[in-house]
């Protein structure tokens, strides 16, 4: 039953290691803006050349 | 085919407005109905960038204003741009513009290409909410000027203020920081509450004192080590807090807090260094944990409003100078020295107190007095800051420096700052109950060390006395408040009222009088009705069309409206000749058989029919006097329900108005009385207006939307500034109000009523919690399992009771007001 000690601290230090990336996260302010990247995620990444089929399309 | 586009209506390309038939401008196969949004395209299509106009939700935006690069040329000057820039390290500079147009995706989109529009701009950044777009670009390769002008081309003008960017802005940045640190030690609680419960389940469970008396110790230790950071990082606001009224000889909630959150650390650590017991650690760590939330929760804001932005945010940061040689030169408006000429343009803001040198000034005052229709000024006359020209460019000189001008004056004046007792929402209510709570509970607590002693039984003495202070700590009571207030605040929000803390609420809940501007806030803005009354006949097709052609010509804003008034759907192609202005006159030409004048009745030689003060065009055609227009404020339609159910309520109603009483006889039907209007009010006068309504102990409620309401807003108990776009300027105020929602008003006001019945009665609710907890207490036998049970459930359920029962009645008051104004 000894090994309860170990597993303890260990789940205690990993709890805290949670705990400062998350502080550090609020910090670098990721939590800032939690709007525009949802949208800026379905932008697509078009070669200049596309708007030219679009201009001919009509 | 573009042939075909003729026929059918046509709209623009770029911003989706109906394309005039004979405006149109074919570009690309497309149609624009302007040049402006013609360039947006061309310039767009040159980068590739057409891809804009295929995105789903795009919301055009028209570019019919004309962009002048020279206007921002103010922004290359050393001591603006040291101003504006975030950031500069002689190659790369960044700033954040505030650009009130941002709405849609598109929007997005389009900014974060900046970069192939300007190859000096590294890159773009949006932050949608707070309508901001954070710049980054090489300082050698272009500049701001470049790039404010590019945002305007493509019809983002950013919103460019020093007082934004120096005051308001480390403003800002306090409150954001505040709200960081409060998640950061919501975290930190969260932590410590979660893993102490975790770890104390075997001793909730009993553990086998025999076998596991080594881990018991263990477990004990580490929760006593989790809980000092939860105790000296998340809950030391409390205990600080305490200390400071305590200085000040005031009792307030925090101080049974601080004393309840000391006691458990205190004899936790006997407890556990003693070997006697567990503790009451868990419900320390979940005490602070459900405190914070609390204080998060009431912490509402919104991005995008700034509530305390003084009149320099309305003032534009630069203006053009007309130096000896004769060329305009951008000067910021602080340097404006007396004797100085400057040159304004239509929509442009006169910065200081100045006399016209040149052209037609046709001065909108209604922002700084709240008269409705635009002055006209005569050359030599002095013209005040914060007047808006409309029209013709002008040429002023400077009588006043800005320091010195009426309106700087005005409100540089001490009554007219609120005296800003504290940074933070106090809560009266909460502040007085507790006071009353704090002297009971102290009273238990020494009744039970007196009593115990008495017996002899002194361990017993010290368990009851640290007990009952323990299970008092005013957990629930605490949380009663923020979590009411907080939803009704956002119940509200929601429904377009935006308070400027949750503080708010509890002074509406009082209000019993009223007090209403005319211009701006009952009225709609820039929305004059218009009225055409006939002498003999009515006017034929022909003749509207000859009225609104001669109407076109001209820029004085009463042509504006005309034109804007008569209906038209044939094409314009007969041309004007001869047409002549006449400046505080009229105008005239001749439009292909009519000889058309449009003008005051002293030109037109007219006697006047009726002696009011509505401002009026007459017309004459061929010589012949055929009717006059007359320009009436137009009044938002929720106004007459919105009076009548105040009125019924009780509430007492007055009108405040800048404006003449011209009005009067159309608003009787408002007000009731003629003596609960007041007309020709100065912003000082309506300051001590509100101080006399007071003074007889009235509870008044400002609604206004300009400077000139600005002192008596502040005065009031509640200042609600009203605005038609939530985006722009609005005087300080205690809270924000879209126009749109003024029908809600009465709704507004009885949910703040109600909110503050629902906290009264949950403070009912958390006393009998700490009645039970209190009878364990005082007998000596609270064990730390009644406390970690009875701690949080007292407080999840007045959390729950708070927030439901206010949403419930914001639902009922809300949506019942809304059919009210349906039907």
């Amino acid at each position: 039953m000894a090994v309860i000690y170990f597993l303890l601290s260990v789940s205690v230090i990993m709890g805290t290691l949670f705990l400062l990336v998350f502080l550090w996260n609020l910090r670098s302010g990721q939590y800032e803006d939690d709007y525009t990247p949802s949208i800026r995620i379905l932008f697509e990444d078009k070669k200049p050349s596309n708007s030219e089929n679009f201009s001919s399309k009509t | 085919m573009s042939a075909t586009h003729t026929h059918i209506a046509t709209t623009c390309y770029h911003c989706g407005d109906t394309c005039k038939p004979n405006e149109t401008i074919f570009y690309d196969d497309k149609p624009f109905c302007c040049n402006g949004c013609q360039q947006v395209y061309a310039l767009l299509q040159e980068n590739g960038l057409c891809e804009y106009y295929t995105m789903e939700d795009l919301q055009r935006i028209s570019q019919k204003a004309e962009v002048r690069a020279e206007k921002y040329a103010y922004l290359n000057l050393p001591e603006i741009k040291a101003k504006l820039l975030d950031f500069s390290d002689g190659n790369t500079a960044k700033i954040t513009f505030y650009i009130p147009a941002i709405h849609c995706s598109s929007c997005i989109w389009l900014l974060e290409n900046l970069h192939k529009l300007n190859k000096g701009i590294q890159y773009s950044r949006v932050d949608f909410l707070k309508k901001q777009v954070l710049v980054s670009y090489a300082e050698k390769e272009t500049d701001l000027q470049a790039i404010v002008t590019l945002l305007a081309q493509i019809g983002y003008e950013p919103h460019i203020t020093l007082s934004d960017t120096e005051k308001a802005e480390n403003e800002q940045k306090r409150i954001s920081r505040e709200q960081k640190q409060i998640i950061a030690k919501i975290a930190v609680a969260g932590f410590a509450f979660g893993n102490i419960m975790l770890i104390s389940f075997p001793e909730y469970f009993g553990f086998d004192s025999h076998s596991e008396g080594s881990f018991r110790k263990f477990f004990q230790y580490i929760n006593f080590l989790i809980v000092l950071p939860a105790f000296f990082y998340s809950g030391w606001g409390y205990i600080h807090s305490a200390y400071q009224s305590i200085r000040k000889g005031i009792v307030n909630i925090d101080f049974p807090l601080a004393l309840g959150l000391i006691v458990l650390l205190t004899r936790s650590a006997y407890e556990i260094f003693a070997d006697i017991g567990a503790g009451y650690v868990d419900t320390l760590a979940g005490l602070i944990f459900f405190l914070l939330l609390g204080k998060w929760f009431q912490q509402r804001t919104y991005d995008i409003l700034r509530y305390d932005r003084d009149f320099k945010a309305y003032f534009p940061v630069a203006v053009s100078l007309q130096t000896a040689e004769g060329t305009e030169k951008q000067v910021p408006v602080a340097q404006l020295k007396v004797g100085d000429r400057i040159v304004i343009r239509n929509q442009e803001l006169i910065p200081a107190d100045s006399i016209l040198l040149k052209g037609e000034a046709n001065i909108d005052y209604s922002f700084v007095t709240g008269e409705a229709m635009p002055v006209e000024k005569v050359l030599g006359e002095i013209i005040y800051a914060g007047g808006k020209q409309i029209g013709s460019t002008i040429e002023l000189e400077v009588v006043k420096p800005v320091s010195q001008s009426y309106l700087t004056e005005l409100w540089n004046k001490d009554e007219f700052q609120k005296k800003k007792a504290s940074q933070e929402a106090t809560i009266r209510l909460q502040n007085f109950l507790s006071k009353y709570f704090t002297f009971a509970l102290l009273a238990v607590a020494f009744g039970g060390i007196v009593y115990w002693l008495w017996q002899n039984d002194l361990a017993r003495a010290i368990n009851a006395f640290t007990a009952v202070l323990i299970i008092g700590c005013p957990c629930a009571l605490a949380l009663s408040s923020p979590f009411a207030l907080g939803t009704a605040m956002r119940i509200m929000g929601k429904t377009k009222f935006y308070l400027k803390n949750v503080a708010v609420i509890e002074q509406m809940a009082h209000i019993d009088t009223l007090i209403f501007d005319k211009t701006g806030t009952i009225t709609e803005t820039d929305k004059a009705q218009v009225e055409w009354k006939a002498i003999q006949q009515g006017l034929s097709e022909a003749e509207k069309v000859a009225i609104k052609l001669l109407a076109r010509n001209s820029t004085h804003p009463l042509s504006q409206q005309i034109y804007q008034y008569l209906p038209l759907d044939t094409p314009l192609r007969i041309e004007v000749q001869d047409f002549e202005e006449f400046t505080g006159k009229g105008i005239s030409g001749k439009v292909g058989n009519f000889w058309v004048q449009l003008g005051s009745a002293k030109w037109l030689e007219v006697e006047m029919p009726l002696q009011d003060y509505h401002s009026k065009v007459f017309v004459k055609i061929n010589g012949e006097l055929k009717g006059y227009f007359v320009f009436r404020n137009s009044y938002r339609k929720e106004i007459e329900t919105l009076t009548q159910n105040l009125w019924n309520k009780g509430y007492d109603l007055h009108l405040l108005s800048g404006d003449n009483a011209g009005e009067a006889p159309y608003l009787v039907k408002y007000f009731l009385k003629n003596e609960k209007m007041h007309f020709n009010q100065s912003p000082h006068d309506k300051w001590e207006f509100v101080k006399s309504l007071q003074k007889s102990g009235k509870k008044v409620m400002m609604l206004g939307d300009g400077l000139n309401d600005a002192g008596a807003l502040q005065k009031a108990d509640v200042g609600i500034a009203v605005t038609e776009n939530i985006a722009y300027f609005t005087p300080a105020s205690d809270a924000i109000l879209d126009a749109s929602a003024l029908g809600n008003l009465i709704g507004f006001l009885a949910l703040a009523q109600k909110t503050m019945r629902v906290i009264k009665q949950s403070f009912g609710i958390s006393l009998i919690y700490n009645i039970i907890g209190l009878s364990f207490a005082v007998q000596g036998t609270l064990s730390p399992l009644i406390a970690a049970i009875l701690m949080p459930l007292s407080s999840v359920t007045v959390v729950a009771f708070t927030t439901l029962s206010v949403k419930a009645k914001g639902n009922f008051l809300l949506k019942s007001n809304r059919q009210n104004i349906n039907c």
